[in-house]
């Protein structure tokens, strides 16, 4: 049992790199043997040097400070915003019963939809792309808080009543802890779509960051660039969400997501 | 009111409003809004339970045994009557008193350990909430870990244990701040026979030690008779009681106890009870 534990623990480090490598197989396969065009699919070769090209002449860096900026803002304003709201509409039913349909309104509406409208608002400049991350951060951070407020075990309740404690003690010892896994679980997904929020803005309006630079390489019908651009952009999510997991995992290590299912 | 003897039995029912009586339930009736109408959960109970006496509540379920702990335990109001712990009155017009709880220990047909913090934590948490300084929680988490046999175990966490180190942590954490009435509702019924044989042992034990009053709820009446100085047997719709048995057995008991003539008439007649209904 053992073995195998250790086995499931070190599994993904080792598929992973051998699916890269498939990935990166079949794409040079692609170019070399099949022959695709490279304005269709440029070499990994080209990206890759492409890539270098960006970093080194250092022009791509400002870029992707402004994104990073923008998703970064965009997530604390959502992280914040989100926690508050979805915790008072968590404990007053009536309020969250007299807002649902209207947040229901709000969360199918295709949000992107109304990057146009703040750019007309808030100008080309990195605003109207912190207000997209925001808004799109926002909604799954607000319901899974208010999921989480509504999720306090009874049980502990009941606890926490028959020690006579505090509203204080109850939000300080349990409604706060037993919460936090719900805001992570929010975060998680949150942060990976203000990256989306970002990027989108940053294509549809104003002339910096790295979605801007996507849209610029596409004009040059520069492929290869912008292939290495979304590379960045991969790294750029993956890095943040890794970040968000790690805090999970220092501040929560005792929940099941982090500890693993007990035995 | 009556004037008590001056010298009673242990095990025998104290004289209501006797200076022993720490516990006293008069005329408590419990009635449930529910969809279909109203029901009675308990009718008309009134007990007089006596300072570090243990008594077993049983019944069937939905006799209003939990009904009745909950509001000993002060959370769920009684529609009428009243309850007095030493003295003083627990509600105070559906409003709970407090400053009467001060001496109650709970512990719950689950362990409702909280999973963030450790064992030690978790057993401290009342003296926490009571601005006990964290050294001496420690100390008084760890002599608790040593008393319901736990020790080594204060940096573990809840996930951890097995169902029956959970449930010692939770009567740990109920004893932590000395209390002198327990109430524990069905503490043991999740747990296999072996272990809560064991359990009962231990709770025994910690009795004779702590010396506390103790309510236990429970739907096994082996159970109920090995611990108890009583039984109080309540029959449902709405919830009465029917008898309060006294268990005259010599302590400290052990699992021969079980095999005695005494106590098994003694469960037997209580079966019969419970049958007759």
């Amino acid at each position: 049992m053992r073995d195998r534990d250790g086995l499931m623990k070190a599994l993904p480090f080792i598929s992973t790199p051998i699916l890269l490598v498939l990935l990166i197989g079949g794409w040079q396969f692609a170019v070399s043997v099949i022959g695709v065009s490279e304005f269709i699919l440029p070499a990994p070769l080209d990206v890759w040097n492409s890539l270098l090209d960006l970093l080194v002449s250092g022009t791509v860096w400002a870029d992707i400070w402004i994104t990073l900026y923008e998703v970064l803002v965009g997530f604390v304003f959502a992280l914040i915003f989100g926690t508050a709201i979805g915790a008072i509409l968590g404990r007053v039913v009536w309020l969250e019963r007299a807002v649902q349909p209207a947040l229901v309104a709000l969360q199918v509406i295709p949000k992107v939809a109304f990057i146009p409208l703040f750019v007309i608002w808030f100008g080309f400049g990195t605003t109207s792309k912190v207000i997209m991350a925001a808004i799109l951060a926002f909604f799954p951070i607000m319901l899974n808080v208010m999921l989480g407020v509504r999720s306090v075990d009874r049980g502990h309740r009941d606890v926490m009543r028959g020690l006579g404690a505090s509203r204080w003690a109850t939000f300080k010892n349990l409604e706060l802890p037993s919460t936090l896994p719900y805001i992570f679980a929010g975060a998680e997904v949150g942060i990976v779509f203000a990256v989306i929020g970002a990027i989108v803005g940053e294509y549809l309006g104003g002339s910096e960051g790295l979605g801007h630079l996507v849209v610029r390489s596409l004009n040059a019908l520069d492929a290869p660039q912008l292939f290495a651009v979304i590379v960045l952009l991969a790294l750029m999510g993956s890095l943040l969400y890794a970040a968000v997991t790690l805090t999970k995992r220092l501040t929560i290590p005792w929940h099941d997501s982090v500890a693993g299912v007990s035995p | 009111m009556t004037i008590s003897a001056p010298v009673q039995q242990r095990g025998a029912p104290p004289a209501p409003g006797s200076p022993r009586a720490q516990l006293e339930v008069t005329a408590v009736d419990k009635i449930y809004q529910a969809r279909r109408g109203e029901v009675h959960a308990l009718s008309d109970v009134n007990l007089s339970i006596a300072r570090g006496e243990f008594i077993s509540l049983v019944g069937r379920s939905g006799c209003g045994k939990t009904t009745l702990l909950r509001i000993l335990a002060g959370l769920l109001p009684p529609s009428s009557g009243t309850v007095t712990a030493d003295g003083e009155s627990i509600w105070r017009g559906g409003k709970r008193n407090d400053e009467a709880f001060q001496h109650f220990g709970l512990v719950f047909q689950d362990a409702n350990l909280f999973p963030w913090y450790t064992v030690a934590d978790n057993i401290a948490l009342p003296l926490k909430l009571r601005g006990v300084g964290k050294r001496a929680r420690r100390a008084r988490a760890a002599e608790l870990c040593e008393l319901v046999g736990l020790p080594g175990f204060e940096n573990a966490y809840p996930r951890e244990l097995s169902g029956g180190m959970r449930q010692r942590a939770a009567i740990a954490r109920a004893l932590s701040y000395d209390p002198t009435i327990l109430l524990m509702d069905e503490p043991f019924g999740a747990l296999d026979a072996l272990t809560r044989d064991k359990m009962n042992l231990e709770l025994q034990s910690i009795h004779a030690q702590a010396g506390a009053t103790v309510v236990f709820v429970t739907h096994s009446i082996s159970e109920a008779v090995f611990l108890a100085d009583r039984v109080v047997l309540l029959t449902p719709r709405p919830g009465r009681i029917r008898s309060v048995t006294p268990v005259p057995l010599a302590r400290p008991r052990s699992l021969e106890t079980e095999t005695s003539p005494e106590f098994q008439t003694i469960v037997r007649e209580l079966r019969h009870e419970l049958d007759e209904e």
